[in-house]
């Protein structure tokens, strides 16, 4: 009984610290860098965002023995849609600063890759409770990903946190900082900073943008990214071919 | 609706709104696929004629059956299943009709359908209120700027490759950070397009 409660805590572990969905898979990359600028915002994504991947956990996990393989991604992309339009409105109805705020970035949600790819990952091959334990966890994972980055932005952007001034840093701030370039710039650095303590852990180090974790590599069908990048250099060899014959 | 109008949106979406860069929608394949000149702008041709035809398909749906039967609120829903559906569709047109444009542009088609900036860019045309021309002008800027910015980086990338960076930074690190580089510059343009035209 013991082991078992362990291994349900490891499952929600990992998502948090070990597998971080942002600074170790490098998914979901596009509400990171945009939704980053405050805290307020960052926080409203990854609770969003936390709460479709749970819901969206347990319903895929529910029905995975009904669910046919061969489409299940597109009945995955409606469970969902489904889940964010839920959110969507309660935000609407509950916390309207909120939903301006976040503006078409939570609709967005619907293609964040840490969702689908937990689906494909996890849900569909796990029972339930497991299935929302592991979505509680990478999404609490992506919260506290988001929650960082956007300390240092907002703190050293803006000179507040949360809203709240901060009497040195107020005067002195970095306005690029939360805007677009500093987005890029701040993941960039925490990317390196987890880097360098991974490196001294003896763990990976991410070293390249991969496609292996990316949901879309299903939605591919066979081809794996790695495969799509081969093939594309072939069309593009076989296409200097051409031109050579042409040449000729 | 004018003319001039009408070069401000392209001219907004390829410099100023760029996708990439300014608003962060479709960052994957910006990082994902910018290694090599010719894959780059292969990506980039792909997701502007996917958003074309995306904000053909999600425009006339949006204004002639979710508006008036106040269906608003799928509109999350059947955009994206409209979108996943379209790229399958256009998959299969070009295999069967145009197999050289399938060659060059057909393994890439599969990686767009769950790419945030073509659904980003259905979604806003709707809430900037603009007409079915605005939409199409709309998408057509955005999604040369996507280009734009794919190919523009993916010349900057190759000179990174060669460089010695310090080790926790290989890779994905200095990517962001030389991205970061590249989204300054594109702030140069923020104005420039107004200041032109008036």
């Amino acid at each position: 009984m013991n082991k078992l409660k362990n291994s349900r805590f490891m499952i929600f572990l990992r998502g948090l610290i070990m597998e971080n969905p942002v600074l170790v898979l490098v998914l979901g990359t596009c509400p990171t860098l945009a939704q980053t600028g405050s805290v307020i915002s960052a926080v409203g994504m990854g609770l969003a965002a936390t709460a479709v991947l749970v819901c969206s956990n347990a319903a895929i996990s529910a029905l995975r023995k009904v669910i046919p393989d061969t489409v299940r991604i597109p009945c995955y992309i409606v469970i969902i849609a489904g889940f964010v339009s839920v959110v969507q409105m309660l935000l609407h109805a509950f916390l309207p600063d909120l939903y301006d705020m976040m503006g078409v970035y939570l609709a967005l949600i619907v293609v964040n890759c840490i969702i689908l790819g937990r689906a494909e990952m996890f849900a569909r091959k796990n029972p339930v409770l497991d299935s929302m334990l592991d979505g509680l966890g990478m999404g609490l994972g992506f919260l506290l990903a988001l929650f960082a980055m956007a300390t240092v932005r907002e703190v050293f952007g803006n000179g507040t946190f949360a809203g709240i001034a901060i009497p040195f840093l107020k005067d002195y701030h970095i306005p690029i900082l939360t805007q677009a370039p500093g987005g890029f710039l701040v993941f960039g650095l925490l990317i390196a900073l987890m880097n360098k303590l991974r490196e001294k852990q003896g763990g990976v180090m991410k070293k390249d943008f991969s496609c292996e974790s990316c949901p879309s590599a299903a939605l591919c069908g066979k081809t794996s990214c790695s495969e799509v990048t081969e093939i594309a250099e072939e069309a593009g060899e076989s296409a200097d071919e051409t031109k050579k014959e042409d040449g000729q | 609706m004018t003319f001039k109008s009408l070069i401000l949106i392209l001219m907004s979406g390829v410099l100023i709104n760029n996708y990439v860069l300014q608003k962060f929608l479709g960052i994957c394949p910006f990082l994902g696929v910018s290694k090599k000149f010719d894959q780059a702008s292969g990506m980039g041709i792909a997701v502007t004629f996917v958003m074309l035809c995306a904000t053909a398909v999600t425009y006339p749906l949006q204004t002639f059956v979710l508006a008036p039967l106040k269906l608003e609120y799928l509109q999350t829903i059947v955009f994206i299943l409209v979108i996943a559906a379209l790229v399958q569709f256009v998959e299969l047109v070009l295999k069967k009709f145009i197999p050289a444009l399938h060659k060059s542009l057909g393994v890439y088609l599969p990686l767009i359908t769950t790419n945030c900036a073509v659904l980003g860019v259905a979604i806003n045309n709707v809430t900037d209120g603009y007409n079915f021309v605005e939409s199409m002008f709309s998408s057509l800027g955005v999604g040369l700027g996507f280009l734009f910015a794919m190919v523009l980086f993916a010349g900057v990338r190759s000179r990174i490759e060669n460089c010695p960076s310090p080790k926790p930074f290989r890779g994905l690190p200095v990517t962001l950070i030389a991205a970061a580089i590249v989204s300054l510059a594109f702030y140069g343009f923020s104005g420039i397009v107004e200041t032109i035209l008036k």
